[in-house]
């Protein structure tokens, strides 16, 4: 995103929000925005730029600020470009319990990264979050909208395998 | 005393499909109620089935929504809270993703109960594809006329939306999922007022737990009074745990209130006992945030009767001996656990959950996370436990809302019953270097 003039939503994007926005009393739109931000996150690259926000703000018609409170509020939204594939394992309690450091120790030495960092090529970006619900099918990781459960090492390692055959920005919605 | 009323059907293949749920007696309790009862009747039933939340407070439902204002000519709204953060906690997942139409069933027949003519299933944003099981039986349930506009020629309008949050364990505190739901930061409100008189958009408003609302579908099918009977004193009806941890079979579980915890730990039809035979040492009975038992207090309360898994046996002896049922998040610690590094995930997680608004939970949990990871590095003192025990103490009942509360009480019932093992990381860092590399992968 260089300048402005590129970020418009595409028109299937466009009408969902419209869509959205009726599902509020008049007046009470901004309720989309969190709906709203995703849209914009998955669309424009997997984070949101200030450009991106101010877009959003926008087309909710409300102010700038308004939206920057909220994507610095929630852990989902990424106000600094990550890897194509963004990697999230669970390191709470029953996760731990059950082999969760192994399993990040495995992706960083794999990608050869620390949590929170990102791969030279660009591909993958390492991140430890707070339990996922998925506490019963320990361990675990989320990639885009994916549950992977049970976790094994030759698991994750076929599972890399794959994302980076595939490719893809990896997305919540 | 396995009795199952919400998952009785959840193993029945499509059971998420509309015609599947239907040929399985869904939604003849909705047909039943809006051709033969009314608003009242349904308050009345929920009331007699002493039903109590479910999202880990355990206040009785029928009385919260009978203090739902009703003013005329202002909408009144019900809000379900799905944001399932508390770790530990996976029942309402599983209940949405397997038969979300009980969800979507329960929604429409609380709502006629309120009056809500619109309703809203606030959902955590990571459970994005179990958004779209929702969205879709919804889309199915308009199509067969049992949303929307007269429903069943009842009468009675009704519109559900979902809405995903992004992020946030916060937003499962009822004020703030409300602002959350509003386009806002969830910043917890400060009551009164009460969401009763001014929730969502400053109007009248219910927020109750997934589970709570699809109980109500079971409570009107069987009537009040004999829901009340099912379950153990004022802990009535079924509940689902979330069992993870060390044991044999993790899982969800709908057992009937007073089951010994004794027999939900070992039996095969639960948890099916510990890995690898080992010996227990302590549970986590009801999400992160109850005090955590060492294995004598979990299996018998201090006057060693069974403890039983319902709100009064769990909570018998106060946090001195006891705990809570919570959310029904149960997690299993085996023999050789570390009971201060499983603390440590919690204290990372209240820190980074806390909004920030009130100083002594947002200074506080960083003060919490930053002595227990200073212990478990090897550099601590006798003094940094009393240091610990005494920032916990001063959270309770001075923050906005009850994170603050959560975050303090596990810090308490570590130190309250495992202080020997703080003690023995101080005295001999030795203990402490096979912690991170001893749960090794099962495979
Ligand atoms: C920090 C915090 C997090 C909470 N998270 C949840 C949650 O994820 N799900 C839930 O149902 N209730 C949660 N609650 C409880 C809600 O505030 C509220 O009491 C509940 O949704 C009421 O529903 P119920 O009466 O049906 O249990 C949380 C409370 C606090 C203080
Ligand atoms: S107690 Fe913590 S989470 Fe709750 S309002 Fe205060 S700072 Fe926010
Ligand atoms: S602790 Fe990892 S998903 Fe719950």
């Amino acid at each position: 995103m260089t300048t402005s003039e590129q970020i418009v939503f595409s028109k299937e994007s466009l009408e969902l929000v419209q869509k959205m926005m009726l599902r509020y009393p008049e007046g009470k739109h901004k309720s989309a925005l969190i709906p709203v931000l995703h849209i914009a996150q998955a669309e424009f690259g997997g984070w949101l730029s200030a450009p991106v926000m101010d877009y959003v703000a926008s087309i909710l018609k409300i102010q700038p600020i308004e939206v920057y409170e909220v994507a610095s509020f929630y852990s989902m939204f990424n106000l600094k470009p990550v890897g194509k594939c963004l990697i999230e394992v669970c390191r709470t309690s029953s996760c731990w319990l059950c082999g969760a450091e192994d399993i990040i120790d495995h992706i960083e030495n794999k990608l050869n990264i620390k949590v929170g960092e990102t791969t030279a090529d660009g591909m993958f970006t390492l991140k430890a979050v707070e339990c996922l619900g998925s506490c019963g099918t320990a361990p675990m990781m989320q990639v885009g909208a994916d549950y992977h459960e049970n976790l094994t090492l030759s698991k994750v390692d076929a599972l890399l395998e794959k994302f980076k055959s595939e490719d893809k920005q990896s997305r919540y919605c | 005393m396995s009795k199952k009323l919400l998952l009785k059907n959840d193993h029945i293949p499509n059971i998420n499909q509309l015609a599947v749920y239907r040929q399985h007696g869904g939604y003849t309790v909705l047909e039943n109620t809006l051709k033969n009862s009314n608003p009242e009747n349904v308050l009345e039933e929920v009331k007699k089935s002493g039903l109590r939340g479910r999202g880990g407070a355990g206040f009785p439902t029928g009385m919260k929504w009978s203090f739902l204002a009703r003013p005329e000519g202002i909408p009144r709204y019900l809000v379900c809270n799905a944001d399932e953060s508390e770790p530990g906690t996976f029942k309402d997942r599983y209940l949405m993703e397997r038969i979300p139409h009980l969800l979507i069933e329960g929604m429409i027949l609380s709502s006629f109960a309120l009056g809500a003519k619109t309703s809203y299933i606030y959902i955590r944003g990571e459970y994005f594809y179990v958004s779209r099981i929702l969205e879709a039986a919804i889309a199915e349930a308009y199509a067969a006329g049992l949303l929307g506009k007269n429903i069943m020629g009842s009468g009675f309008d009704h519109d559900c939306y979902v809405q995903v949050g992004a992020g946030a364990y916060i937003c499962g505190e009822e004020t703030a999922l409300l602002e959350s739901l509003e386009g806002k930061r969830g910043n917890p409100r400060i009551k009164p007022p009460f969401p009763a008189v001014a929730g969502l958009y400053g109007c009248p408003t219910v927020v109750n737990n997934v589970e709570t609302i699809a109980a109500v579908v079971p409570i009107l099918e069987l009537g009040g009074d004999e829901y009340a009977k099912i379950g153990i004193g004022k802990s009535t009806g079924t509940k689902l745990i979330s069992a993870s941890g060390h044991i044999n079979k993790p899982g969800v579980y709908e057992i009937e209130l007073g089951v010994p915890v004794e027999e939900f730990i070992y039996s095969e039809q639960y948890c099916g006992g510990i890995r690898g035979g080992r010996k227990l040492k302590a549970v986590v009975a009801g999400g992160s945030s109850v005090p955590i038992l060492p294995t004598e207090l979990i299996l018998k309360t201090a006057n060693g009767e069974p403890r039983l898994m319902s709100y009064e046996s769990l909570g018998d002896g106060g946090f001195a001996t006891g705990t809570m049922l919570g959310s029904g998040g149960f997690i299993v610690m085996d023999e050789d656990t570390s009971i201060v590094k499983n603390l440590y995930t919690f204290a990372r997680f209240y820190h980074h959950e806390s909004c920030g608004q009130c100083s002594p939970c947002r200074e506080g949990t960083g003060w919490m996370e930053k002595i227990i990871h200073k212990i478990l590095d090897g550099h601590g003192t006798m003094q940094d436990i009393d240091l610990l025990w005494d920032i916990q103490s001063k959270i309770e009942g001075k923050t906005i809302c009850p994170l603050g509360e959560a975050a303090a009480w596990p810090v308490a019932a570590a130190i309250r019953h495992f202080r020997s093992e703080f003690e023995s990381y101080v005295q001999n860092p030795e203990n402490i270097k096979d912690i991170k590399h001893y749960y090794r992968l099962q495979n």
